[in-house]
């Protein structure tokens, strides 16, 4: 059973990710996408879209009968879930092969199968496949979870029985914190997927992640793809993946593979899978299986040459796999790192915005997965992973090396994002050694990373360029037919105090391309050698630094010096946006009579909402919050009369 | 085509006429530095008061980068003390021609450093001289107003007289259609109050900007009243009262962001076309060896074109009658890729050459080629020779030409500038666009030493007339005297102090002046400005 069209269920780099390997194969390709990501590169990529709801993933790519209406509207013969969302909820897959159309996935069962981690776990022991200990059991009373727990022994964890990628999971040191976790567990594994039920296991703390990529055929064929080590996690979330694992032997690849073809085959899977696993040094415990493609799934083909994604495309098509086992073949070392709109000096929150600029690295060895482009927005709406970068070398070392590299020769400006911190644990010593646990980044970056006060340089540079930024605006609005004038003063010029929030500084114009800088005791020459685009390359006190920058609109920019991105705010003048309005009082805009008064004192009002009604020259003005918050005091009756100016309502800030 | 130099670096005498310039170059700029280093005395104040200095407030004002033509930073040189060492020049206001958004602006910033901003020495001649100059360049006006207004102290009948031209001309450039726009940074009042109300856009800065026709110290004297400076003149009384304020600004810095913005909004530019790009190289002599070209003493000549190939693009210009009346260059070249006729002096101008000169001038009139004057003149030729030839009548139709010539005028006082020569060579009175002078120039009817020579003949011709033993003793001291006199006025600091030009210049800097001033100009006469009969009445 063939099909010429896919419709990809998903957004971000992994839907750019499938359309680039579909279309390769001949494959007409169907984007989706919601009101959030009109814009998008996938929806761009793609010979057609679709758009399935609003913003919020419950409206959109969680829909899955507005994901099937789609794909049959357009005539796709089949549907890639991608990973997240859809990509394992067995009810879609079943929709979509009743609707006529192939699931590139496993089949319904096997998603059932492996959904249910309690169920699993079950199937898994039968196995034969070495399990952490646990409770797995369908009673999911408080009492019985609790008395399971402590047979189990603390530290365990509390997962969602449906979950995966870390949500709903949560790690307990002893009995005392188990009944809290045991119902936040719960909230959350019924808000992201739909199921409340838990499951308790032994927490095994030493230990790393290792998983397995497996690859089915409907024919019976299963094999392994090497193993990828995914333990440099951040609260249970992959940051940097790499293949193969540090210090994996031959003989223990083999037998963790062959366990994981033995899983797979267990629930009768088809497709890529991956198995996790926990390895320490007793040995390796079954963890769960993904039932679809994995977020890190490019380390895997880049040491092992293929494209997992045709592979996936090809045996849904109903072909049997090319390749035994034998066949397989691993060369160097591949890593992953995962950039994410977070802000990783204020608690890894994450980061929203518009992209102002975006350039993949392009060295050699590199690949770079993007969901993103310059101009994009970054929403709150869905995972803030903008971009993975993968780096191939022919040891561990050299893939190390060139994902540094490759992380400073990217530029994403205007959002935070998290390539600081990955520059900072790509040469963390532990890291660099190799075969880190997964308590890994959460012990040795408690604290996250410090963003580090700015170097003087990079003030110095930052400065230069809201310089330069600022000619490039008047020179253009001006009559100058040339350059050659910019910097001169016919008095030898003046200081110009730029200030920036949190520092000031200065500058002094030199010539067109030239500058001195100071600041709290230090001056750096700044020379500019070469614009291309956002790239700069300047010289700085006669040394040679190339940065990425871009202006934020606002009078400062977004600069990224080496990894560290950073955005230059530039203070605004008058101490802000004075705006009268905003100060919470509600004032009569002329003399009139409150017609109605809708609010009272302790009343939470919303942005917009109207508070009264003032009837003045045979026209009823609505007064309206222009904040949200709490009403603090009502100073006019209904029916009363008022002057222009007069002080209706005054809303405050709603208190914590 | 000319365009080898003789002279180079390593010319003998170079190192020495170089020394020579700079050190009067570091003079102008130690003078420069002088005021500015008065007025900053009192950063602390402005600081406490939630203020920003004079010079801080130009910088925020101003497009950084973009160039700057100063204006009139020498004017009272010498005229508030007689000792050279203790005079403040340019103590009034900072003010010059630069960009603010884009937009090319005359910028007036009152020096409220010194003497909290009251009018010194002269101001007010450069005051309208910087007006005259927005005027004819068609310059929108920003006033960073903060001025204690007349000088009480050295009150002149004449200043209160004439000065009324300084708000004549604000309603002028308002009725020519340049917008003025004046922040209130400080307390303004008598005639200082009519700036802000002069102008068509007025920003007030809170708690400091005040504007009344009397302070409150005044109003009690007149009237008995006991009024508070707030409730008289206070920035957010006139923003919400009176209505002489449009914006209100929280402090200095936001108020001049608002006058930025007012800018802005201008649109200044709208419907003028962008000047083409147009190619040209850079000279091959570096125009930082002017320093070195002219000799310190003004009687050694030296050759004009010296002076040109090191301000004209690639060094190249073209000589017009090079054989006929040698002495008067008249050279075409180009300076930013605009084509520019330049007079020079290699000499007295002689009948021959001021007959050339004529002719060129109406030649450029015809093309509309704007003009560039490098004056290093002693005058028109005398002698029998000459007078016989028709110097006078010569001479005459040069200063015709000169006068009516309506294409752009730029001047450069180089060296000498002497006699009439001045005037055939578009001195002051011709009113040149623009006019600056070299820190080495000297400017007069005459030299010092020829003044006290010819007195010196004429006394002594006198006593031979009437038999009488001449007194040597005093003829000498009468000549140093009057060679004192002279020479005192020659200066071009002293000339440019009482608004005998529009500044003293860096000669190195002479190939940019000149291209800014061309720039100014040629914005000027291609800008169609929207005029009315009676400005934009404040309301």
């Amino acid at each position: 059973m063939g099909f010429d069209r896919v419709l990809v269920a998903n957004r971000g780099e992994i839907a750019c990710r499938v359309i680039r390997s579909a279309r390769s194969m001949g494959l007409s390709t169907v984007a989706v996408y919601s009101d959030a990501d009109v814009g998008a590169p996938h929806v761009g990529m793609a010979d057609m879209a679709v758009r399935i709801g609003a913003a919020p993933a419950g409206e959109s790519y969680l829909d899955g009968e507005a994901v099937l209406r789609a794909a049959q509207e357009t005539g796709a013969g089949a549907v890639h879930p991608g990973y997240g969302f859809l990509s394992e909820n067995a009810e879609f897959a079943q929709a979509v092969a009743d609707a006529g159309m192939l699931f590139v996935g496993p089949p319904a069962e096997a998603i059932e199968a492996m959904g249910d981690k309690a169920a699993a776990k079950r199937v898994m022991e039968e196995a034969g496949i070495p399990c952490v200990p646990g409770y797995h059991g369908a009673e999911q009373t408080d009492k019985r979870l609790v008395e399971e727990g402590e047979r189990i022994g603390f530290p365990l964890m509390v997962k969602a029985a449906a979950g995966g990628g870390g949500k709903g999971m949560r790690l307990v040191s002893d009995a005392a914190e188990l009944p809290e976790a045991l119902e936040r567990a719960r909230s959350e594994g019924r808000a992201a997927f739909g199921s409340d039920a838990l499951i308790l296991e032994k927490a095994i703390v030493k230990a790393r992640h290792v998983e397995i990529q497996v690859f089915a055929d409907a024919h019976g064929s299963c094999i392994h793809l090497g193993e990828r080590d995914c333990s440099v996690q951040r609260r249970h979330q992959k940051v940097i993946e790499e293949a193969p694992a540090p210090g994996m032997s031959d003989a223990l690849r083999a037998e963790m593979g062959e366990a994981a073809v033995r899983a797979a085959e267990a629930v009768g899977y088809v497709g890529a899978g991956t198995v996790e696993f926990l390895l320490d040094d007793e040995g390796f415990y079954f963890l769960e299986m993904n039932t679809r493609l994995q977020v890190e799934h490019p380390v895997t083909e880049m040491v092992t040459g293929l494209d997992l994604v045709e592979m996936q495309l090809r045996v849904a098509q109903g072909e049997a796999l090319e390749m035994t086992q034998a066949d397989v073949r691993f060369e160097g070392h591949a890593i992953e790192a995962r950039l994410y709109a977070e802000d990783a000096a204020n608690g890894f929150l994450p980061a929203t915005g518009r992209i102002a600029h975006w350039q993949a690295g392009k060295s050699e060895g590199i690949r770079v997965d993007a969901g993103i482009e310059s101009g994009s927005e970054v929403t709150p709406y869905y995972d803030p992973m903008l971009a993975k970068v993968i780096a191939w070398g022919a040891d561990r070392e050299e893939a190390r090396v060139r994902l540094l590299e490759a992380l400073q020769e990217s530029a994403c400006l205007g959002v935070t994002t998290n390539t600081g911190f990955l520059s900072v644990v790509l040469q963390d010593a532990a890291f660099v050694q190799g075969g880190v646990t997964t308590g890994y980044l959460d012990e040795a970056f408690a604290a996250g990373v410090e963003a580090g006060g700015m170097a003087s340089e990079e003030i110095a540079a930052a400065v230069a360029l809201i310089l330069w930024q600022e000619v490039r605006a008047a020179r253009a609005v001006s009559l100058m037919a040339d350059d050659l004038m910019i910097g001169f003063a016919s008095d030898g010029g003046r200081f110009i105090p730029v200030d920036l929030d949190g520092f000031a500084a200065g500058i002094r114009v030199v010539g067109p391309k030239e500058w001195v800088v100071c600041g709290d005791g230090w001056e750096h020459v700044v020379h500019l050698e070469r614009i291309d685009g956002a790239r700069a390359g300047l010289r700085i006190d006669g040394r040679r630094k190339v940065v990425w920058f871009a202006g934020d609109g606002k009078g400062g920019l977004y600069l990224q010096c080496g990894a560290v991105a950073r955005h230059v705010e530039r203070q605004v003048p008058g101490g802000g946006n004075v705006d009268l309005a905003l100060d919470g009082a509600v004032i009569a805009p002329m003399p009139g009579q409150v017609v109605a008064l809708d609010v009272a004192e302790g009343d939470r009002v919303e942005q917009g909402q109207r508070l009264a009604v003032l009837e003045a020259m045979k026209m009823q003005h609505q007064l309206v919050a222009d904040m949200a918050g709490v009403v603090e005091s009502v100073q006019v009756a209904q029916g009363g009369q008022v002057t222009g100016g007069q002080v209706i309502v005054v809303i405050g800030e709603e208190k914590a | 085509m000319w365009r080898a130099a003789k002279v180079t670096p390593e010319s003998p005498g170079y190192a020495e006429n170089r020394e020579a310039m700079l050190r009067a170059v570091a003079e102008l700029r130690a003078l420069e530095a002088r005021t500015e280093a008065k007025s900053e005395e009192r950063r602390a104040r402005f600081h406490e008061r939630g203020q920003i200095t004079p010079r801080e407030r130009l910088s925020r004002l101003l497009d950084p980068g973009m160039p700057f033509l100063r204006l009139h930073s020498m004017t009272g040189f010498l005229a508030d003390t007689n000792d050279p060492e203790k005079t403040v020049p340019g103590s009034t206001f900072i003010g010059g021609i630069g960009f603010v958004e884009g937009v090319r602006a005359m910028i007036v910033v009152d020096d409220s450093g010194i003497n909290a901003g009251a009018l010194g020495p002269q101001a007010l001649k450069a005051m309208i001289s910087m007006q005259e100059i927005a005027l004819r360049q068609k310059l929108p006006f920003i006033h960073l107003v903060e001025s204690a207004g007349a000088n009480l102290m050295n009150y002149k009948v004449d200043d209160w007289a004439l000065g009324g031209a300084v708000f004549r001309n604000l309603a002028r450039l308002s009725a020519t259609g340049l917008p003025v726009i004046a922040v209130l940074h400080g307390p303004s009042t008598a005639g200082g109050a009519y700036m802000p109300g002069l102008s068509d856009y007025v920003i007030g800065v809170k708690n400091t900007g005040m504007a009344a026709l009397a302070g409150a110290a005044l109003v009690y004297a007149a009237t008995g009243e006991k009024a508070k400076d707030a409730d008289l003149g206070g920035a957010e009384m006139h923003a919400s009262v009176s209505g002489l304020v449009e914006y209100l600004g929280e402090d200095d810095v936001h108020a001049i962001a608002m006058a930025r913005q007012v800018v802005r909004r201008l649109d200044w530019n709208k419907d003028m076309a962008q000047a083409k790009p147009r190619s040209f190289a850079e000279p091959e002599r570096d125009p930082d060896e002017l320093a070195g070209v002219v000799p310190e003493d003004l009687k050694q000549p030296y050759d004009a074109r010296e002076l040109v190939v090191r301000l004209v693009d690639g060094s190249e210009f073209d000589e017009f009658k090079p054989d006929f009346g040698p002495a008067t260059l008249c050279l075409q070249a180009a300076v930013h890729g605009i084509t520019v006729g330049i007079l020079a002096n290699n000499g007295p101008i002689d009948p021959a050459g001021a007959n050339k000169a004529t002719h060129f001038i109406q030649a450029c009139e015809q093309a509309g080629t704007p003009l560039i004057f490098l004056q290093n003149t002693t005058g028109y030729m005398v002698g029998t020779e000459y007078e016989q030839a028709g110097m006078i009548k010569h001479g005459s139709k040069m200063i015709q030409a000169v006068a009516n010539a309506t294409v752009p005028k730029i001047t450069l006082y180089c060296g000498a500038s002497f006699g009439a020569g001045n005037y055939g060579m578009c001195g002051v009175a011709y009113e040149p666009d623009f006019l600056f002078s070299w820190p080495n120039s000297r400017s007069g009817v005459m030299g010092g030493e020829q003044a006290a020579r010819t007195m010196s003949t004429v006394a002594r011709a006198g006593a031979a007339r009437k038999g009488i033993e001449v007194d040597e003793d005093r003829l000498a001291k009468q000549e140093a005297v009057i060679q004192g006199i002279f020479d005192a006025q020659a200066s071009p600091f002293y000339t440019s102090g009482r608004c005998l030009d529009h500044g003293v210049i860096d000669p190195r800097d002479s190939r940019k002046v000149i291209a800014f001033c061309l720039q100014t100009v040629g914005e000027a006469r291609r800008r169609d400005v929207r005029a009315n009969s009676f400005g934009v009445a404040r309301m």
